[in-house]
């Protein structure tokens, strides 16, 4: 166990967690606003990969990819809130079946081959495990996921601070009330839905960049790892009493801190063919820390806290 | 201002929970009316609300507000003719929203929600001047959670939101029940003092007699499913908790039992 193996996969992991921490946004939209399960995550975090790669290498530029790569994810989105709202099937469901409907069109996608790996040299790429060490900072894929969130976290700010982001969090927070204010609470989910898909298959298409690979398996549990990362974030920052922002940048270190633990674990000599269990108990313990405190460690009341409270 | 023409709804029906919750019911309301609505459990009275806020669709008749057919219209846009206030405190807002926010939300209903900020400086203190209203002290509070705030001051919120932009027709489907009594008074104030002002259209669940008395200028009661009685002005103002008794008793042939109902 060596130290500087453990310190030198650092910059990677943390360059990962952020890809990662983008997807978790788009989590924390249908999860923590919408207050919907969406289960097409698992299927739209590789259809943006795919549809990413597959347009690079027919000669698109890398913008164009990733806005293409954004935009299908925002059409697996509607399908699953059509499914959802239009025809009654529940959210999880809805999404479980667009997520395996996902996997043949991801396939078809990738010319019905599982990997479609393309030569890093002949692209000018916005991301890359190549480019965390020994380039300028500017092309440094640290510094450019980071401007990638602060710009997603502004641009979110102001969408859910105007009208039809409101109405979006008042469907999330109350159904009936929002009927009853005039909210076609229909709409709302489909457009949050698509909103969260999106942004997922945009993180996808960066994470295809980054490996250098778009895999048909990119998108398994990746569900996980976004609520991991949206749970690490409120077990850990929750306590801070900040604005909608800074929850969105917590969400983003959620996805970092989720990946730091994973690589300790990993130096600690874990097998790689593992990672899907370890993922699936870190979850589960932070899932279960809010929990446990309530109702295992609940402080007695004092003295006198009926009348304080 | 409100016409429901001989509507019914059957909920499960041909299941053995087969509920025959309304059954041809008939009301009119002119502008200005201020009914209050009373009858025992399962008469249809929050069957009748929900009917003309839409939550579903009758199964027969139609119902009209202000000449406007909305029999068919979804709940989303018959709202922008409704207020409503709920028996429930936690169902008229959004706890995980401020206050401000919340009033923003009901001071668009019925407009469209674009991309235009979601509340603007020139309505906090629109806002603010509304809050003085309720005498709760929720003015210097606008950026509070409603989650943290009582039941008495969401009811009392809601109220508000309701009436924020003045609605067609005001629904209160028993909006101080689940509150205790100095609370739920000063709530029924606040609604006076807004309906007056405004002149709204008001149907008034209770089940509190003397309240349904007190307030308004109409009376109706309900039973299994269709009005069974109905009184207004000089008449109205004369009556007794005891006169509604004994009516309840003629109409419906039996004797009014419900735990809920207070007779004072």
């Amino acid at each position: 166990m060596n130290i500087m193996a453990l310190v030198n996969a650092l910059p990677g992991a943390c360059a990962q967690g952020l890809i990662w921490g983008i997807m978790a946004i788009g989590v924390f939209i249908t999860y923590k606003i919408l207050d919907l399960a969406d289960l097409t995550v698992d299927g739209t975090m590789c259809t943006g990969g795919a549809v990413c790669v597959m347009m690079m290498m027919s000669g698109h530029s890398v913008w164009t990819s990733l806005l293409v790569a954004f935009l299908a994810g925002a059409l697996a989105g509607l399908v699953t809130g059509v499914l959802h709202t239009l025809f009654g099937i529940p959210a999880i469901l809805a999404g479980i079946l667009s997520q395996l409907g996902l996997y043949s069109i991801n396939l078809r996608i990738m010319d019905n081959k599982a990997n479609q790996a393309f030569n890093l040299d002949k692209f000018d790429l916005l991301v890359s495990l190549r480019y965390i060490r020994g380039v300028p900072f500017y092309k440094n894929t640290l510094f450019v996921t980071i401007i990638i969130i602060a710009i997603l976290i502004a641009v979110l700010y102001w969408f859910f601070g105007t009208e039809l982001g409101c109405s979006i969090r008042a469907t999330g927070s109350n159904q009936n009330m929002s009927r009853a204010q005039g909210i076609n609470t229909n709409i709302t989910k489909m457009i949050g839905l698509m909103l969260s898909n999106g942004i997922v298959a945009f993180a996808s298409g960066l994470y295809a960049q980054y490996q250098g690979f778009a895999d048909i398996n990119a998108g398994r549990g990746a569900i996980v790892i976004g609520l991991a990362a949206v749970i690490i974030a409120q077990v850990l920052f929750g306590k801070i009493h900040g604005n909608f922002a800074f929850k969105l940048l917590s969400v983003a270190l959620g996805g970092v801190i989720y990946y730091l633990v994973l690589q300790v674990v990993l130096w600690l000599g874990l097998n790689a063919n593992d990672l899907k269990l370890i993922s699936a108990i870190v979850v589960a313990v932070f899932l279960a820390i809010p929990y446990i405190k309530e109702h295992y460690f609940r402080k007695p009341v004092k003295e006198g806290g009926a009348e304080n409270a | 201002m409100l016409d429901i023409n001989k509507i019914s709804k059957t909920f499960n029906p041909g299941t053995v929970n087969e509920k025959k919750a309304l059954n041809g019911l008939e009301l009119h309301l002119n502008e200005g009316d201020f009914v209050t609505v009373i009858g025992g459990n399962g008469a249809g009275k929050s069957t009748m609300l929900n009917a003309i806020a839409g939550t579903w669709f009758v199964d027969r008749g139609s119902i009209l507000i202000d000449g406007v057919d909305v029999t068919r219209l979804p709940e989303y846009k018959r709202a922008k003719y409704l207020g409503r206030v709920f028996q429930d405190p936690m169902t008229g807002t959004a706890a995980s929203m401020q206050i401000e926010e919340n009033l923003a939300l009901a001071s668009r209903r019925g407009k469209h929600r674009g991309l235009k900020k979601g509340i603007t400086a020139k309505e906090r203190d629109f806002y603010k001047e509304q809050l003085k209203i309720l005498e709760l002290g929720l003015e210097d509070r606008l950026t509070t959670h409603v989650g943290l705030l009582s039941g008495g001051q969401r009811q009392a919120l809601t109220l508000l939101m309701a009436t924020l932009e003045k609605p067609k027709l005001l629904l209160l489907d028993e909006h101080t029940a689940a509150l205790d009594p100095k609370t739920a008074s000063k709530v029924l104030d606040a609604t006076d003092k807004i309906v007056e002002r405004d002149h709204l259209t008001t149907i008034m669940i209770t089940h509190n007699m003397k309240d349904a008395i007190v307030h308004g200028n109409r009376l109706v009661m309900m039973h299994e499913g269709h009005i069974i009685y109905d009184v207004s002005g000089e008449e109205k103002k004369k009556l007794a908790v005891s006169d509604l008794l004994h009516k309840f008793e003629e109409a419906s042939g039996s004797e009014f039992a419900n735990d809920r109902m207070m007779l004072t």
